[in-house]
């Protein structure tokens, strides 16, 4: 080609080039831009430009709107410049064209003819040419201009002009389907097209239309697992290889397309099952692509109808991705892994240490692919690590769009698996903290209802607890500057509905703070609202329980603010306020019942606690009330005089009245009745207005909700709050995890207990825990001196998961004969001392174990088929699979003393920990509260608390 | 489908940008400048893909390469796989460096329409066509030759070749 390295272009352009490079600011680049716009704009209009000159004008043209300024009144030229029959001013043209205008542009109209004519052209350059501006310029209306060329172009001799006459449908078929529906066979007569470049080119409109509509394409299946079984095997021309693969990316799209078809379909995927074998062992996984292709099978593997030696298959590659040094391979094994877990959720164990350095690195991406991870694998057992590092990486991280992300899906791990309230209304206080006005609204509505309606069990202690811990939390978060004001609104209405109802706060408290609040924000109306909305409640609590109330001169102040406030709203909640404290007790009680706010608020549509004062009236001779639609019109005239005549001596008869249930009696007094309570406030709602009664824990559930007059307005939002998400397996394996645990603390001194939750001193061991807890349910003491029985039942859990003294080990595989691991694993073991010396490092000796396991089970054939169900079970620390009977009863008798030891202070932390994720949520709330009591915090104490507690 | 290509040098400039939908030219600024802000902050030895949904909207990945003084960034959907589009980004620069013959930036720069006329050939309304260099130079190669016969457009000579030592 003729102009290798050199510059065809005029020497203004390369002044252009030079000066726009050699810009020192942003500035100076613009005005540069700005004078060559004038230039172009005065030279553009001359007269008789020769092509070559006007060809460089539509270049410089496209380069500036390339660097961001208006190029707009060139247009009309490259339009003209398509025109032209020298095909390289019209490629120019085009490619301006492509660039500069949108299908629904204006001068679009003078190129279609173009377009038809060059699409008909001998050149086929031409053709090509014509067939990119169709894909970008052409719209809906002008598809049937053009779609009978196009559709010819698909039998051209040129192979090129077939690929592109292919995307144009293509194209035309995502812009239009119902255009070109009828057509859309060519694609599958395409597919067996001569030349390999056309047929790769058919499985791009191929895919999108199997996305659609998977069934309609069952058919092809076999031809898809035979093409690719071709490719595979290197019956296409070398020309096709990449990097010695063989024509890679079109293996990638027939993948896709498989993963597609096999999704749910049992015998399509053992079509493929053969082929996507292959492949795994053919790809090298040396080069990139090599890789790209293997971890297109894995997709594939997951997506279809599962095979175990395929899924084998996969997790090798997996664990090859993972303990590469490639952050590209380390990120496309974390997601291969969160594809795979859903299928085999087993195999994430073996890798927890590799995602753990993935969570670990300083790479922003591959961090949040693995916090993808983690939220996919997030179990009862393990939501409470999981969380605490989100909201670790939440707090440290200023993009916008990815913390809003990363809190809401904080949020609904916590609603989903919290173990405990108070766990959740802790998380809830930092995601609130760190990212309140980034969330949803409806979150903030949730915990407030929360907070009201408790666990939703007839638990009245826990629940009042679990209230004051709240009002505490929140007074001592009230401190901190700037808080979200989302998170002051929630703040606001809790203290206001149950500041003072557990007595530990006297109302000048709540309402000091209160009007802190007001005065702090005085910008946010909402705020303020709510704030006047909670003083009003503590008020009407305090006058109702027949104390004195003396308003505090700050709030009396605010008052006078706000009775003069802009905002109407506000103004109307300060008179109310003052209408309040000036009615006596029992007014006030049936206005603001004490915590009521689950209640059912009986609106009586019909007002027919009025009818005997209407009934006065109109016995004084008043007129009858006529609803509107009898009023107007004067063929209700008539209608109208009838009703005239009988209602007097029966009472009001409209259609309205009689709708109402026979009323069972409001709890609001009627007198106050149209009082904020009923009348819709349009902008801050007051949250009791929109809650429900607890019926049920789950009180959003559409089927019951459609009782109640006042819809919730958290409609959308899951309420999985109280759910019983618990499956019977992961409580089964919280029991024994427990047991074992316990067990060491019984045995030894409580110190143990805390070593499984003690951040280590070396970082191996703080991983190694975070691991432990993240994929084995329960953390494992690593520093347990080896006293036989105990570890028996653990180390057999522990063989892959965590590292054990060696010793133990030892003592362990005697015991477990069936379980025993081959003699190599001993040998492995070297240093027999290991319990005794805790400075060898334990994390290597873990990788070290893992390595011989996975060796020894492949080597020795009977042995890995006896082991291997051992291992599974272990991963899923089901004691069923327990071969020693004894062990289990062992270790059953260990847990009880540990029981017995329960009310040890040192051991508290460790048992709510692993009790609180237990089935029964009052035990867990108990805990909870003794726990607090004590002033740990269970959210917080890995690995902080520990650090603080043991230096 | 592939949504954009961009070309940047390491100081922010654009030297080639394609959308492969319509967007306004305020837009493509704002994206690429966007992009740029999340390339400079990248640091050595990371991977090569960035979660770029919050500049491009759900469901967009984002696959950059670093040579010499530019960045080649290729956006896209799920619908591809990030290790091939890395090695798609190495097939576009394979071919330009065959084509321009140790292909600079400068070489993008003044070959606009050229570089243009390659990524058309391997990428075609948003679906990689051909990934094969060979073809794409062969494509280009017979472009070239009938534009120079269907033309007497005399080409400047190679006079600008000071610049590339700038």
């Amino acid at each position: 080609m003729g102009s290798q390295g050199g510059f065809n272009q005029s020497k203004e352009f390369l002044d252009l080039v030079k000066s726009i490079g050699e810009a020192r600011s942003k500035a100076e680049e613009d005005r540069i831009v700005l004078s060559e716009i004038e230039t172009l704009k005065r030279c553009i209009s001359e007269p008789d430009i020769p092509k070559r000159k006007m060809k460089e004008y539509i270049i410089r043209l496209v380069y500036i709107e390339m660097l961001g300024h208006d190029a707009s009144f060139g247009y009309i030229h490259a339009v003209k410049m398509t025109h032209d029959d020298s095909l390289i001013v019209k490629r120019t043209g085009y490619l301006a064209v492509t660039l500069f205008l949108n299908e629904d542009h204006d001068l679009i109209i003078l190129i279609v003819n173009t377009i038809q004519k060059d699409l008909k052209s001998d050149n086929y350059l031409v053709v090509c040419a014509a067939l990119n501006a169709v894909c970008r310029l052409i719209n809906e209306e002008t598809i049937p201009a053009v779609l009978p060329q196009v559709v010819e172009l698909l039998a051209h001799p040129k192979e090129a002009v077939r690929k592109k006459a292919i995307m144009a449908l293509h194209r035309f078929y995502q812009k239009s389907p119902s255009s070109v529906s009828h057509l859309i066979s060519n694609f599958r007569k395409r597919l067996c097209d001569n030349d390999p470049g056309v047929m790769g080119a058919t499985l791009c409109p191929l895919f999108d239309l199997i996305t659609q509509d998977v069934n309609s394409y069952k058919d092809l299946v076999i031809s898809f697992v035979s093409i690719l079984k071709q490719v595979a095997e290197r019956r296409l021309s070398k020309a096709h290889d990449y990097h010695q693969m063989p024509a890679p990316f079109i293996q990638i799209k027939l993948l896709k397309i498989l993963a597609l078809l096999g999704s749910g379909d049992k015998q399509a995927s053992e079509n493929m099952y053969t082929v996507v074998g292959d492949i795994f062992r053919k790809s090298d996984s040396s080069s990139n692509i090599g890789n790209a292709v293997l971890y297109e099978c894995i997709c594939c593997v997951s997506s279809i109808y599962p095979n175990p030696k395929l899924l084998d298959s996969a997790a090798d590659v997996i664990s090859r991705f993972l303990k590469s040094d490639s952050h590209n391979l380390k990120y496309m094994g974390i997601d291969a892994l969160g594809r795979l877990i859903k299928i085999s959720p087993e195999i994430a164990e073996q890798h927890q240490l590799a995602v753990i350095d993935c969570l670990e690195d300083p790479d922003d991406t591959l961090k949040r692919k693995t916090f993808e991870l983690l939220y996919k694998m997030t179990k009862s057992t393990n939501v409470e690590v999981i969380v605490y590092r989100m909201i670790d990486y939440m707090i440290s991280i200023t993009d916008n769009h990815y913390k809003t992300e990363i809190a809401s899906r904080c949020v609904e791990l916590a609603e989903q698996f919290a173990p405990s309230n108070q766990w959740f209304i802790q998380t809830m206080n930092k995601v609130f903290e760190h990212a309140g006005d980034l969330v949803n609204i409806k979150v903030a509505h949730n915990l407030m209802r929360l907070i009201a309606e408790g666990f939703g069990e007839d638990d009245d202690n826990g629940d009042s607890k679990l209230r004051s811990s709240a009002v505490e939390s929140y007074l001592r978060i009230l401190g901190e500057p700037k808080l979200p004001s989302v998170f002051l609104q929630v703040i606001c209405w809790v203290l206001g509905e149950y500041g003072t109802s557990d007595g530990m706060f006297s109302a000048s408290d709540i309402t000091g703070k209160l009007c802190d609040v007001a005065e702090a924000y005085s910008s946010n109306e909402t705020v303020k609202a709510y704030a006047v909305t909670a003083l009003m409640k503590i008020y009407a609590f305090e006058i109702a329980a027949g104390r004195k109330v003396g308003m505090l001169p700050e709030c009396q102040s605010l008052m006078e603010e706000l009775l003069a406030s802009h905002s109407t709203d506000l103004q109307q909640r300060a008179y109310e306020l003052q209408a309040v404290i000036g009615l006596d007790a029992h007014a006030v009680e049936c206005i603001m019942p004490s915590d009521a706010s689950c209640e059912d608020i009986e609106v009586d549509k019909g007002l027919s606690f009025l009818d005997g004062y209407i009934q006065e009236a109109i016995e004084k001779g008043a007129q009858p009330y006529i609803p509107e639609s009898e009023r107007s019109g004067v063929l209700n005239i008539g209608n109208f005089r009838n009703q005239d005549h009988h209602e007097p001596s029966h009472g009001l008869r409209f259609e309205a009245y009689e709708l109402p249930k026979p009323a069972v009696q409001s709890r609001i007094p009627q007198a106050l009745l149209p009082s904020t309570e009923i009348v819709p406030v349009p902008e801050p709602m007051y949250p009791r207005e929109t809650y429900q009664t607890p019926v049920t824990p789950i009180p959003s559930n559409p089927s019951n909700a459609g009782s109640a007059e006042l819809k919730l307005r958290l409609d959308g939002v899951q309420q999985k709050w109280g759910r019983p998400t618990y499956t019977p397996e992961t409580s089964t394996s919280n029991s024994t995890s427990q047991k074992s645990v316990n067990g060491a603390s019984a045995v030894n001194s409580t110190r143990e207990t805390y070593a499984s939750r003690k951040p280590q001193v070396e970082i191996s061991h703080e991983k190694q825990k975070l691991a432990a807890s993240l994929f084995g349910g329960s953390s494992k003491p690593e520093k347990r001196p080896a006293s036989g029985h105990k570890v028996s039942k653990a180390s057999s859990h522990m063989v892959e998961k965590s590292h054990v003294p060696n010793s133990s080990m030892e003592v362990a595989s005697e015991k477990t004969v069936p379980a025993q691991p081959p003699p190599d694993l001993l040998d492995l073991g070297e240093p027999t001392a290991t319990s005794t010396a805790p400075s060898l490092d334990p994390f290597k000796q873990l990788e070290a174990l893992l390595d011989t396991t996975q060796d020894a089970s492949a080597a020795n054939g009977a042995t890995a088929a006896s082991r291997s169900p051992d291992v599974m079970a272990l991963y899923a620390d089901t004691p069923v699979f327990l071969h020693n009977k004894d062990d289990a009863d062992l270790l059953s008798g260990l847990s009880n003393p540990s029981v017995t030891n329960m009310p040890g202070a040192t051991a508290r932390p460790q048992l709510t920990q692993s009790s609180s994720k237990g089935s029964n949520p009052k035990d867990s709330l108990e805990k909870d509260a003794l726990v607090r009591q004590m002033g740990v915090n269970p959210s917080r104490q890995n690995p902080n608390l520990f650090k603080d507690l043991l230096g | 489908m592939i949504k954009a290509v961009m070309v940047m040098n390491t100081q922010g400039k654009t030297r080639l940008a394609k959308f492969y939908e319509y967007l306004s030219v305020e837009k493509q600024q704002e994206l690429i400048r966007g992009v740029f802000a999340v390339l400079c902050s990248r640091a050595e030895n990371v991977s090569n893909f960035i979660d770029a949904e919050s500049i491009f909207g759900p469901d967009s990945c984002l696959v950059y390469k670093h040579f010499a003084t530019l960045y080649f960034v290729f956006v896209f959907d799920s619908s591809e796989n990030e290790l091939a589009v890395l090695d798609l980004i190495q097939v576009f620069v394979e071919t330009l460096d065959r084509c321009f013959k140790n292909v600079c930036e400068l070489d993008i720069v003044f070959n606009y329409s050229k570089v243009h006329t390659i990524l058309d050939e391997m990428i075609f309304g948003g679906q990689v066509v051909e990934t094969s260099s060979s073809e794409i130079m062969k494509a280009v190669e017979e472009i070239s030759k009938l534009e120079a016969a269907s033309n007497a457009i005399t080409l400047i000579p190679k006079s600008a070749s000071g610049w590339r030592s700038r």
